[in-house]
């Protein structure tokens, strides 16, 4: 036995041809199961589950795709309602600008008619009043001047006379 | 004389071949064909890691797959991608005879790393069959599909008139010696890896011996780790070249005109 084995480590078992049969018997046997069971189980079962996974995936893309386009659909529809609302918010807000104006103008209009009748009535009261003071300052001066004209040259009283001059003094 | 080099051979027992000998699982007879051996045995455990992995790993049939499926899934793809590569749409139909070889040449291939296993693509014998049946299975399809025009691999008709018969000789050359180095191919790579394996483990154990606190046995196991990882890139490597190479032959036989 010790000697057989020592003889057979000198060569090589892969050429010791009594052994052939038996492997290729083996082999054989082992393909014809694993080609079976590749055939009939492995290859149709991975293969299934792939091409699931692959259409799976491929329902999620469309699916995500058909959520991208509503929110596209959405951010358009938010953007154009948000459009809307400025522009009826601009027009608002001229509107407002436009009646205000037109109450102001009414207004300044009002205050300057009061105004232009206030300074009318004023001004005619100012006028009374000069003329008033005229009339006055005629008949102090009047008054004066006769008193003046009796007490210096009693002789000579000329009513008349005074009443011309003092005419004529106001008149300058 | 043989006794006396058993002698010589006991002081550095290193016996790198005892790895690769056949013999009967039970009893100590000879081997007859249907003897269950220790072939029988490691291509039993393939076969079993394969229905492991290819069957019951993916018995979920699950859209997220398991870590299991994962793995099958993936050597689905890598050999499926590698006929489509190759040979287009057409070689799918032998789809299940190329997963068949890639899946037992790479199940024999990595169990064959285990220690105290057996490799059984180590044998000549064994990757002679398959690449015999690779060779047989790809001339007759060869003349099946396309006749004597599959003969046309042989004629070069890009290459100058002169030199085309030369050729054509060189050509049948190799075509024939296809099934030799494809064979020979896997089963070296096999054998040798294993063999440096195991001769490093013989100096392990006589260094460890000879050196005090055996501290010689540091360099060998560094050695044998460094191999045994470049083992495991090879075995899988060899298993995906077998497989390429298949494919490519029948892509000659399907597709003749280059």
């Amino acid at each position: 036995m010790a000697s057989e084995t020592s003889g057979e480590t000198a060569g090589m078992p892969q050429l010791d041809f009594s052994t052939f049969p038996n492997q290729i018997f083996w082999l054989v046997l082992s393909l014809v199961v694993v080609y079976f069971i590749v055939s009939k189980v492995i290859l149709p079962r991975i293969g299934g589950v792939l091409e699931e996974r692959h259409s799976v995936i491929s329902d999620y893309i469309s699916q995500a795709a058909d959520f991208k386009k509503q929110a596209e659909e959405a951010e358009a529809d938010y953007e154009a309602a948000l459009a809307q609302a400025r522009a009826e918010a601009q027009a608002i807000a001229a509107d407002t600008k436009a009646d205000i104006q037109k109450e102001l103008d009414k207004a300044v209009a009002k205050a300057d008619a009061e105004i232009a009748v206030k300074t009318a009535e004023s001004e005619k009261a100012i006028a009374l009043v000069r003329e008033g003071a005229v009339e006055n300052v005629r008949e102090v001066a009047l008054a004066t001047t006769n008193e003046i004209v009796a007490a210096l040259m009693p002789s000579v009283s000329d009513d008349a006379a005074v009443i011309k001059a003092v005419t004529a003094r106001m008149k300058g | 004389m043989a006794a006396e080099e058993h002698a010589t051979g006991a002081t550095l027992n290193i016996h790198p071949m005892d790895q690769f000998e056949i013999h009967p699982l039970f009893g100590d007879g000879p081997v007859h064909w249907y003897t269950p051996t220790n072939v029988t045995l490691w291509l039993f455990i393939a076969v079993a890691a394969i229905v492991l992995l290819m069957v019951i790993a993916t018995r979920g049939r699950n859209v997220v797959p398991s870590r299991g499926q994962s793995v099958a899934e993936m050597i689905y793809s890598l050999v499926r991608g590698m006929i489509v590569d190759i040979t287009g749409e057409a070689g799918l139909k032998y789809f299940p005879y190329i997963m068949t070889l890639f899946l037992l040449i790479l199940f024999t291939n990595v169990l064959g790393l285990l220690p105290y296993s057996f490799t059984v693509t180590s044998h000549i014998a064994v990757t002679g069959v398959l690449a015999m049946a690779v060779f047989m299975g790809v001339t007759l399809l060869g003349f099946i599909k396309n006749g004597g025009k599959f003969l046309k691999i042989f004629w070069m008709a890009e290459a100058p008139l002169a030199i085309r018969p030369i050729l054509a000789v060189i050509e049948v050359i190799s075509y024939f010696v296809r099934p030799v180095s494809h064979s020979i191919r896997l089963a070296g790579n096999m054998m040798a890896g294993h063999a440096v394996i195991k001769v490093f483990a013989g100096f392990a154990a006589v260094l460890a011996a000879g050196t005090p606190l055996g501290a010689g046995l540091v360099a060998p196991i560094v050695a044998i780790m460094a191999v045994y990882g470049l083992e495991l890139l090879v075995v899988v490597i060899q298993a995906y070249v077998f497989t390429i190479l298949t494919c490519v032959y029948l892509n000659d036989a399907l597709h003749p005109g280059h």
